[in-house]
């Protein structure tokens, strides 16, 4: 069972301290026991680096925007569909998707850790791992928002999702203005990663 | 009684960066996410006791590491902590012989499949005994009531405060259970709303809430 030791008594402390080197002696290791593949690595680092990222997230939410059936469907019982489209996997097993509206404004975060919905959105960027995000935004949201040029009107309630168990939150930002006519392609276009975070809105369109 | 991981409401962390934006800041880090994937294949340790390891370092190795240095380090304790590999392998950086688990390793061509399965973690389990409305106190302090300093999703922040449930998720493996190999002991999950004023006082907008999910055993019916 895992238990404290010591800064120095930490297995971790016998590696190379340079994290590059630390990681290389990890996986030659790794490779000598035949714990691991090098080219199952290699795929891995395809799969989240060139396939799976927040355009999955923007299709969704497009979707979800033109049509009124699938949005009622993402809301109330998300994953069959979400299987159906392929966009179901590791650490996106239980996702619950959460509109933004005129009085509402969402906004997630991990304070624990760093979840975060691997298959709508890939591997976090680092201002959501940092320690000033995960200690400051459920605290003070509305300052973490200004930082990010957010402005959220006073009276519209901020309401921060803070993500302790394996269910994995997605926000749906408000359709924005000026985009009626516009394709489902066009209109995912519009949905930033940081929109289906909280820390962005969804861009407007350009005339 | 907490960790340096529960870090929810601290101050002294400075502004967010928004421009620190990469998701892979350097080539190194997508090899030690994908080793850290990888290497779970083995089966040797789970989701929540992975976390804990991570928990388990040092605050002082937890402040200075980068986040995919901890993910490297709560990776070799992990790969020590379970049998997987020596010290004496890791003070070498070779290993010794191949791994009687070796069987269960991942293979590039498994990759795609594995990671599109994913892992869920709802289970057969006690009925509700909240519902939907429902006002609830969470338990003082956060902590595993099993293992003195072990794995718990409480953060410190929401320690004995006044909420209402809002969404049911189900029963779902209890991490501080799950995290010390104590078997998945499912339980009801729910989401629990809290205003902010309740988490942080008057300084709080009065209109801006935090919504936690919260296992059945860290509430208690209040009015």
């Amino acid at each position: 069972m895992p238990h404290d030791h010591h800064d120095h008594d930490h297995p971790h402390a016998l590696l190379p301290p340079e994290p590059a080197l630390r990681v290389r002696a990890l996986e030659t290791i790794l490779t000598d026991k035949g714990l691991i593949d090098p080219a199952a690595l290699d795929e891995i680092i395809d799969t989240y680096q060139n396939q799976i990222g927040p355009k999955n997230g923007a299709t969704v939410v497009a979707k979800m925007w033109m049509d009124e059936a699938f949005r009622q469907e993402m809301l109330s019982d998300p994953m069959p569909s979400l299987e159906e489209m392929g966009l179901y996997g590791r650490q996106g097993e239980h996702m619950v998707f959460l509109e933004n509206s005129d009085t509402v404004h969402n906004l997630v975060v991990c304070t624990l850790c760093s979840c975060y919905p691997w298959p709508l959105l890939g591997i976090p960027p680092g201002w959501f791992k940092s320690d000033a995000y995960r200690a400051r935004v459920v605290r003070e949201p509305r300052k973490v928002l200004a930082e990010f040029g957010v402005e959220v009107p006073e009276t519209t309630k901020v309401r921060v999702w803070d993500s302790t168990a394996e269910i994995r939150y997605l926000v749906v930002p408000q359709r924005p203005k000026g985009s009626e006519g516009l394709s489902e392609q066009e209109l995912a276009a519009l949905v930033t990663r940081d929109s289906m975070i909280g820390t962005g809105l969804a861009k407007e369109p350009q005339s | 009684m907490s960790r340096v991981h529960d870090m929810g409401g601290r101050f002294g962390d400075g502004p967010v960066d928004p421009e620190d934006n990469a998701t892979f800041e350097k080539e190194w880090h997508k090899r030690a996410l994908a080793m850290t994937v990888a290497a779970g294949a083995a089966g040797a340790w789970n989701i929540d006791s992975s976390r804990h390891m991570r928990e388990l370092l040092g605050s002082k190795d937890y402040g200075r590491f980068s986040y995919y240095e901890k993910w490297m380090a709560a990776l070799a304790d992990l790969l020590v902590d379970r049998g997987l590999v020596t010290e004496e392998e890791l003070k070498a950086g070779r290993g010794d012989g191949v791994s009687e688990m070796a069987h269960k390793t991942l293979r590039a061509e498994n990759v795609q499949a594995v990671l599109a399965k994913g892992s869920p973690y709802v289970r057969e389990g006690a009925p509700p005994s909240f519902a939907v409305g429902d006002r609830v106190k969470t338990r003082r302090p956060a902590r595993n009531e099993t293992f003195d300093g072990g794995h718990t999703r409480q953060p410190g922040y929401s320690a004995g405060a006044s909420g209402e449930i809002v969404i049911y998720h189900g029963a779902h493996v209890f991490p501080d259970s799950h995290g010390h190999y104590q078997g998945e002991a499912a339980q009801p999950l729910y989401a629990v709303r809290f205003t902010a004023r309740e988490l942080w006082g008057a300084e709080a907008s009065e209109h801006d809430e935090v919504v936690l999910d919260m296992w059945e055993s860290y509430l208690e019916a209040t009015s």
